[in-house]
């Protein structure tokens, strides 16, 4: 006897939900590993390659030695707001991949040799998706658990009582919410072009030559997209909120042990976000853009990952190539240059689709 | 399960907005406000509308209470002294606060007591856009974007050095 749908349909999304946290944090270590060392060879170092072959233990190290350092906390600081900080940025990080599509959708296999209280007969041959909530407006989910992102750093910077904390947090409150502008605009382009806020729909709008993809389609798009997700999650040239060299280490200063690992937890996190959101909305998906070429099941995660790796290391690259800006050019790139260019973009697109010149999926 | 979380959200916003005016702590009272925001978007959610859920996030939960936090924060504003006169306007707030329950109890009682079914709606997002831009609220709609616009001129404007 199989369960009630709405059972299957709990068991199932707990198992996404298992599944989708349980690699984002693998990911998150592994991330840090592969950081280090990809920024150690454009600097021509040798970076961490002395825990396990090639130093690929060096995340579990990390993680040990975190565990078993001390938590500080500054006596003036504000203890609720000090220990609610990390669990902020974290649970948004987290709340934010819960509407991305991780992937094409897929068959479960029979598996038929597995014991049947393991693999009952209501799952084999069942196509799911990996993507724990599929909601009508998906797009916006994410933006506003993005606009909610932001509270972590700011309450982390404020609550620690330290004035270089206090200016990180400021910053970086400033830069989100001017970023966050170009971010949405540059989303508007394509929502025209899907006729859909779902995500899933937006990658199906793309399938068939690569030259469908938005990133061509919406060239200039793409551009805002990419630049404003780089600040938006505080990565170099724009990490203005941490910025070493004058803020000592910005808003996580006082933070130690396993809560500065928390901060910095939510940081990946928000980075393999972006760069998962960029893959599916303007790099196709899972679509190989070849229309001769598989782009369903596995062939699908390995074109949708091959995209996301590239994406994560074009932020290592960055990292390692460029300069921190000043904070008034990053007040000026974004509220003079992207928000305008994203606007006008927007009309262009709009007037487009009013005259037939785009390729508009129906709706 | 709605009624669950409903009666979840309902608490945590009541909860939240007595912490907003009973905190004297400034910066305590905004997050405790975005807790109510949040709290409210999860009831329009349950509602059935999902975009002014996202909406209520968007706009007041994280634009709006950003720059709340933001300007406390560059002020450092600490905790409120007691200020005299208190009592007499707790006294007034909390018979305001009373008066509104009764008027919004008597709307509902109203409401209810019309004969038929419950009038059904769409609130989808699309349904929202198709009535939105329809003849009927477009010009209010494009007039109420010009007074934004205005308002945002006039605050570029007041804010610009002179050169």
């Amino acid at each position: 006897m199989s369960p009630s749908p709405m059972i299957q349909e709990l068991v199932i999304a707990a198992v996404k939900i298992a599944l989708v946290v349980g690699t984002l944090l693998g990911l998150f270590s592994v991330m840090t590993w592969v950081e280090r060392r990809t920024l150690a060879f454009m600097q021509y170092r040798l970076g961490p390659n002395r825990t396990g072959p090639f130093g690929i233990l060096q995340p579990i190290a990390d993680g040990i030695k975190l565990f078993f350092k001390e938590e500080v906390m500054p006596a003036a600081a504000d203890k609720w707001g000090f220990l609610a900080a990390p669990v902020v940025a974290v649970s948004t990080a987290l709340l934010a991949v819960a509407v991305l599509p991780y992937g094409p959708p897929f068959a479960l296999p029979q598996l038929d040799f597995l014991p049947i209280w393991l693999w009952p007969e209501w799952v084999k041959g069942r196509t799911v998706q990996i993507q724990i909530a599929t909601i009508d407006v998906g797009l916006l989910f994410i933006f506003a658990i993005g606009a909610l992102g932001v509270y972590g750093i700011v309450l982390a910077g404020w609550s620690a009582n330290n004035k270089y904390t206090l200016l990180g947090g400021l910053r970086s409150s400033a830069q989100m919410f001017s970023y966050e502008l170009a971010l949405g605009l540059s989303w508007v382009g394509i929502i025209m072009l899907a006729g859909s806020f779902q995500i899933a729909d937006i990658v199906n709008a793309q399938s068939g030559w690569f030259w469908r993809w938005n990133a061509f389609v919406q060239f200039p798009a793409f551009v805002v997209y990419f630049i404003a997700a780089t600040a938006e999650v505080a990565r170099i040239p724009f990490d203005l909120p941490e910025g070493e060299s004058e803020l000592v280490a910005g808003f996580h200063t006082e933070y130690s042990s396993m809560r500065f690992a928390l901060l910095q937890m939510a940081e990946y996190i928000n980075m393999i976000t972006v760069a998962v959101l960029a893959t599916n909305l303007f790099l196709g998906g899972w679509h190989a853009g070849i229309p001769g070429l598989p782009s369903e099941g596995l062939p699908g995660f390995v074109w949708w990952g091959a995209k996301v790796s590239v994406l994560l290391f074009v932020f290592i690259w960055l990292r390692g190539t460029l300069p921190r800006f000043r904070y008034d050019q990053l007040m000026n790139i974004g509220w003079k240059v992207l928000i305008p260019v994203a606007a006008v973009w927007i009309l262009a697109t709009a007037t487009g689709v009013a005259l037939g010149l785009f390729p508009v999926a129906s709706s | 399960m709605d009624a669950i979380l409903f009666y979840a959200s309902a608490a945590v916003a009541v909860t939240s907005a007595v912490v907003v005016i009973a905190q004297r702590n400034p910066t305590y009272s905004a997050f405790a406000l975005i807790v109510t925001l949040c709290s409210l978007s999860v009831i329009f959610a349950l509602l059935g509308s999902p975009f002014i859920a996202v909406l209520q996030v968007i706009v007041y939960a994280g634009a709006i209470m950003v720059l709340f936090l933001f300007v406390l924060m560059l002020l450092n504003v600490k905790s409120e002294e007691d200020t005299p006169g208190r009592g007499g306007r707790t006294l007034g707030g909390v018979a305001l606060a009373l008066v509104t329950l009764l008027v919004l109890q008597a709307g509902a009682v109203l409401v209810r007591s019309k004969p038929g079914p419950a009038p059904q709606f769409d609130a989808s997002t699309r349904k929202m856009a198709e009535v939105l831009f329809s003849p009927h609220f477009l010009y209010v709609f494009e007039a109420t974007s010009i007074l934004i616009l205005a308002a945002l001129v006039g605050a570029v404007a007041l804010a610009r050095k002179e050169p």
